[in-house]
């Protein structure tokens, strides 16, 4: 399974230029649109996936 | 702006300035070491360890003209403006699977360019001139748009009466950038860098805090952003979300973006500077922090709409800071923006330097330099190269170092294959990778050029998309090809210099 682990690197590429699935408005939260606050959400979420790769290397 | 001084923002502005002054000139004393060495002035001894490289990396890749730049698109496009947020966070995976490598390798064999790594590889110092050239290319226009960013900052606290005020001021702050990047090289930047990016956040969070409370709140400025955007035009495309029409481009402009940011010799240098991989691998991950940073100042555009600030273009964002916030605020953000011009101007102004003293001086002009002679090579050329950068903007329209900036990007990207393929695989020669660059370079600046310096062109069947990546597609394709049929021939393959665990960790070191 280790061996897969890298593929993670390539999650935040699908979710973020696979730009017809977040332009849009709604659902809005807290006044952001949609599609603000799901780039905004998108870096800690890819920053995880980078740490579990970095976690995963070795051992 | 009107012909107001703001009294109060130049003196908490001059304050910071002379403070990253004497901290410039004192950086040639941090982790001392023998700056006529090149790997010392030029990379900081690679001692940096995570937070310094954090700081660095971070003060390096998010600029002032980025500050002022990505609002202003922002102000004007709407949510097209926003491809900064993918493309400043894909960029870090595709970091942390290459820059290691790259790392690795330049470290077990002295390199201190990508242009370095691409001679050894290859053999070829015809491909590393290529390399070479290709970056300082792209990074003269960049250090020149550093320049806008502090002269839309000079403007915006005003002159009086004085006509060539922001020129004289901007020649004074790039003297003094200029010789303390002289006498101590990446160190200075380094140091600097954390006073900035420090500086940057507090601008950013009392932004993100203030402002919407002044103006109701982020529901608010979306509305009056979404009301403005209606009220225009239907071409050229605006909107709060992207017109169907803008998808692939803002997909396409993302994805090149993130393959050519590491690519920059600002963004190496400040990599190779690193104390290890892992340090690299650590950054990929910490590094994201600045993309929040960047998405936030980029709604500092439709803050604006909400303000109704009586400004466009890049003088926007100095225009809602003024009507935000105390003028002596006013004086420490304006202050943040312009030291973000100077640690990117310095950095890549070495990292240009670099490249010049060990991929053209020394191949053609010089090849027996001693330690010395190199370092002062690359001092000079980092003069000159800002010298250059500052003639650039106060002699030519502004317009000549956007649309050269903009080319920069489409240019940097063809050093793709011979650098990133070339840590993964020998497979590829280096005369069709040389080839490959050749038409991917005309290519690209072909495309742009018929449409009057364009970053997108139309694929019918498509969409608009980056054509950066037309030329990359078209580079790998004639890289390929020439490599399958040199190979089919069975020519003589070009010696490399380095052995496949160069490119790993090594074994020993701690993690």
């Amino acid at each position: 399974m280790r061996r897969f682990l890298p593929l993670l690197l390539l999650v935040s590429y699908v979710a973020l230029l696979w730009v017809p699935f977040y332009n849009r408005r709604e659902p809005a939260l807290w006044g952001f649109p949609f599609f603000y606050w799901y780039m905004l959400l998108w870096v800690p979420l890819a920053s995880l996936l980078t740490y579990a790769v970095y976690r995963g290397r070795r051992a | 702006m009107s012909g107001a001084v703001h009294w109060a923002a130049w003196s908490v502005f001059g304050v910071f300035f002379a403070l990253v002054t004497v901290l410039g000139f004192v950086a040639a004393r941090w982790k001392a070491a023998d700056l006529n060495h090149l790997h010392e002035w030029g990379l900081g001894g690679r001692r940096f360890g995570t937070l310094i490289t954090w700081f660095l990396l971070g003060g390096d890749l998010y600029t002032a003209y980025t500050v002022i730049a990505v609002p202003a698109l922002v102000f004007t496009v709407g949510a097209y403006g926003f491809f900064a947020m993918p493309y400043t966070i894909i960029t870090y995976p595709f970091v942390f699977a290459v820059m290691p490598r790259l790392w690795n390798v330049c470290h077990r064999n002295h390199y201190l360019t990508t242009a370095d790594f691409v001679e050894g590889r290859y053999g070829s110092h015809w491909l590393a001139l290529a390399v070479a050239l290709t970056g300082v290319l792209a990074t003269m226009p960049y250090i020149a748009l550093q320049l806008v960013g502090m002269q839309v900052v000079f403007e915006a606290m005003g002159f009086g009466g004085m006509r060539q005020g922001p020129e004289i001021a901007l020649v004074v702050a790039f003297v003094i950038l200029a010789l303390y990047t002289y006498s101590s090289g990446l160190r200075a930047p380094a140091m600097i860098a954390f006073v900035k990016d420090i500086m940057i956040y507090v601008f950013v969070l009392a932004a993100v805090i203030l402002i919407p409370a002044q103006l109701g709140g982020f529901a608010a400025i979306f509305d009056a952003a979404d009301k403005a955007f209606q009220a225009k035009p239907a071409a050229p495309p605006t909107g709060l979300i992207l017109q169907p029409s803008q998808v692939t481009a803002f997909a396409t402009l993302a994805l090149g973006s993130a393959f050519a940011l590491f690519l920059y010799p600002h963004a190496a240098t400040g990599t190779l500077a690193a104390s290890s991989a892992n340090v690299i691998r650590r950054n990929a991950v910490l590094l994201p922090t600045y993309s929040v940073a960047l998405g936030l100042i980029a709604l500092l555009g439709y803050m604006a709409i909400a303000a109704q600030v009586p400004a466009k273009g890049n003088a926007v964002v100095p225009a809602l800071i003024l009507r935000s916030f105390p003028e002596w605020f006013a004086g420490f953000c304006f202050a943040a923006i312009a030291l973000g011009a100077l640690v990117p101007a310095a950095i890549m102004s070495i990292g240009a330097a670099n490249l010049v003293t060990r991929n053209i001086w020394r191949p053609y002009v010089n090849a027996r330099m001693n330690p010395a002679q190199e370092s002062s090579i690359a001092k000079i050329t980092s003069l000159l190269v800002k010298v250059g950068a500052l003639v650039f903007i106060v002699f030519l329209p502004l317009e000549f170092a956007i649309n050269l900036q903009l080319l920069g990007g489409i240019w940097v990207l063809q050093t793709f294959p011979a650098v990133v393929f070339g840590l993964f695989t020998r497979w590829f020669r280096p005369l069709p990778l040389l080839a490959g660059w050749a038409a991917g370079m005309a290519l690209g600046t072909t495309l742009s050029w018929m449409q009057g310096v364009k970053p997108v062109y139309a694929i019918p069947g498509v969409g608009l998309v980056y054509i950066g990546l037309i030329a990359l597609a078209a580079n790998i394709v004639v890289a390929a090809i020439g490599t399958a049929l040199a190979s089919a021939m069975k020519l003589a393959r070009s010696p490399d210099a380095t052995l496949p665990a160069d490119y790993r960790d090594a074994a020993t070191l701690p993690r």
